[in-house]
């Protein structure tokens, strides 16, 4: 595996960590799969000083997450506020400690930051406040409201003539039962909003569910093919990808930026708590803090042996 | 004598935001399917390409409101009252408010003008619910002139702010030359008998029934307050010293608006005797303006009535404890 620095990644001349639309190499995948493993493990060290905060939506979405931050997105971590920079908003925004992750290791806060999370005084709040954090593009927080801001800020990119700006949006799947999700799919397509890119977390599990004939005897949010066929109605254009599979996530991430006058909606299929094998697949660890043995087996599966010190405290 | 009658503030609305947008290309209007009503499709006339239909969706249309203030723009955000404040109130907390983002809140139908809707439209617990909310500016026109000149204000202050805007033409309290200054009351009569307090279009109404008290040998003095937050605590205290008898009156709840922002501010700085008038813990229904007015206690007769019997009963109390 490639070790790199906190930060350090090449910028393309617009800001972007890579220019162009080249295909990744096979060591460009390498590197963010790096990245996001790198991203999981910051996940699993913050959950765990604070003994609270979510796992199970952070570690799906850590791949796509160092797809858009360390090649997708062009931002400046040393100028936040570029106005020309790409936006994200975690719509889903129970699911910030990965966000944080991701927004450390590319630099605009230092990675021993990330163990402030949730503590008093902390710019790493329990939900994203972006008056308290610079590289935030949007409070978040109560659900189903990210992507009407996103369809603000696209719009408003427009306006304002700032037409190479792209406006990324994460929502969870359960997320996706908020009535607003909906008022904001109907309305996205109106105004052509093809700069306008959701991505739907589907790792299939909410925080509890209806009961029934799933994993620890849950239902998923939603039934099979069914998101695919919602937004499809709305009139986006629905890509779906594996959200696990690098070379995948950065090839529809990719796709998805080349506008076609749509509203585009990435439907990433992942495993609540991916990367550590007795989170994947349950919804009991949406939000549940480790005990000292579970943080160490963790951290193993991540290929990150914990050093005798850890496990609490600092 | 009665004041004269102004013009309706959604027509001021469309008019003077669109005036503002001519010089401002940060100005944009967001709507959710009632501009024809609101006066807001005079802004879609003049600049089409910055009016932004949301549809009927109005939850979604205040998060877009404030996604577009993090590009630099000015968002007005305007419907009907109830589906400005009530329905999409998680969205201005989470997306608008604590973020302190640049967005207008600026809805028609404020109050009981509202057209013969009844229970749905006629809200009466907006104030309340902006004011308590923190970050969040809360102002009240009086008539068609203060409504022009708090759009102004608004357009160029930073930070959320909801303005309470009337569908119908309503009594003129000011003349062109008035200046609104944020934050500060405005003694808009003199009196020494008793202390009458009023926000919005209710205080032309006030000033009417001072000159009916007037008739009667009760010299009233009229604060008009129009911005609810930050409330102007000090012409406050002076109000309520020139009496030591303070009435409030608002086409609102008495529970938390007006009514309640003054009993606040006088309990901490200048104890005084608060009598509030208003919706007395009630819904609305659908009747004509005047019709209301008279059920709810808000005509200038029926103030001036009710002052007249505030001051009975205390004069009464005042005497049994001689």
């Amino acid at each position: 595996m490639i070790k790199s620095s906190a930060g350090s990644v090449a910028v393309g001349a617009d800001g972007s960590p890579k220019a162009g639309q080249m295909a990744a190499t096979a060591a460009e995948i390498r590197e963010l799969e790096e990245r996001a493993r790198r991203i999981r493990v910051e996940i699993i060290r913050a959950v765990n000083e604070a003994k609270a905060g979510h796992l199970g939506g952070p570690l799906s979405a850590a791949d796509v997450l160092a797809a858009l931050y360390f090649r997708v997105m062009r931002v400046r971590p040393d100028e936040p506020l570029w106005p020309d920079r790409d936006r994200f908003i975690l719509s889903k925004g129970h699911s910030s400690v990965g966000l944080y992750a991701a927004l450390a290791l590319r630099g605009y806060f230092p990675v021993e930051e990330m163990l402030t999370f949730d503590s008093l005084g902390s710019r790493l709040q329990g939900h994203p406040d972006m008056t308290k954090l610079p590289g935030l593009d949007m409070s978040t927080g109560s659900l189903g409201m990210g992507i009407s801001a996103g369809i603000g800020i696209a719009l408003g990119a427009r306006l304002t003539g700032r037409t190479g700006v792209r406006t990324f949006v994460m929502l969870g799947d359960g997320e996706c039962q908020e009535g607003e999700v909906w008022e904001a799919a109907m309305v996205a397509p109106r105004y052509k909003l093809d700069t306008l890119i959701a991505i739907v977390d589907h790792n299939k599990l909410q925080q509890y569910g209806w009961s029934g004939e799933g994993p620890d005897g849950r239902l998923p949010p939603e039934v099979p093919g069914e998101l695919v066929a919602k937004w499809t109605a709305f009139g986006w254009r629905v890509f779906e990808v594996d959200g696990h599979s690098m070379p995948a996530v950065v090839d529809v991430l990719e796709r998805a930026c080349v506008g076609d006058g749509r509203p585009t909606v990435v439907i990433s299929n992942t495993v609540k708590g991916k990367g550590v094998s007795f989170m994947e697949g349950h919804y009991y660890w949406h939000t549940k803090p480790m005990t000292p043995d579970e943080f160490a087996r963790a951290m193993a599966d991540l290929g990150e042996p914990a050093p005798a010190s850890e496990g609490g405290a600092r | 004598m009665t004041l004269p009658m102004g013009r309706a503030m959604r027509e001021v609305f469309g008019e003077t935001v669109s005036d503002l947008a001519a010089n401002d290309p940060r100005i944009v209007m967001l709507d959710a399917d009632v501009g024809s009503s609101t006066k807001a499709d005079t802004f879609e006339h003049r600049h089409p390409e910055r009016y932004l239909q949301m549809g009927i969706a109005e939850q979604n249309m205040l998060g877009v409101a404030a996604g577009l203030a993090t590009t630099g723009l000015i968002p007005f955000v305007s419907t009907f009252v109830a589906f400005a404040v009530v329905r999409p109130l998680d969205q201005i907390r989470v997306l608008i408010a604590q973020p302190g983002l640049n967005v207008k809140i600026t809805p028609g139908y404020a109050g009981l003008f509202t057209g013969v809707t009844g229970k749905t439209h006629l809200i009466v617990d907006d104030v309340s619910i902006m004011r308590a909310m923190p970050g969040m500016v809360t102002v009240c026109p009086a008539d068609d002139v203060e409504a022009d000149r708090v759009l102004r204000w608004c357009a160029a202050y930073q930070g959320p702010v909801y303005v309470r805007l009337v569908r119908d033409a309503t009594q003129r309290l000011f003349d062109d030359a008035y200046r609104f200054e944020f934050g500060k009351a405005v003694v808009v009569r003199e009196g020494r008998d008793v202390t009458l307090i009023s926000t919005g279009t209710q205080t032309p109404r006030v000033v009417d029934a001072a000159e009916l008290l007037a008739a009667q040998g009760i010299e009233a003095h009229v604060l008009h307050v129009p911005t609810i937050k930050p409330l102007d605590v000090p012409a406050i205290v002076a109000a309520a010293a020139r009496t030591g008898y303070v009435v409030t009156v608002e086409e609102h709840t008495v529970i938390g608006g007006l009514g309640g922002a003054v009993a606040e501010a006088l309990s901490e700085h200048r104890p005084t005797t608060v009598k509030r008038l208003g919706m007395q813990d009630v819904f609305g229904e659908s009747a004509s303006n005047a019709a209301l007015l008279e059920l709810y206690g808000l005509s200038a007769a029926r103030v001036a009535d009710q002052v007249r019997s505030l001051l009975g009963s205390r004069s009464k109390e005042a005497q049994a404890q001689i």
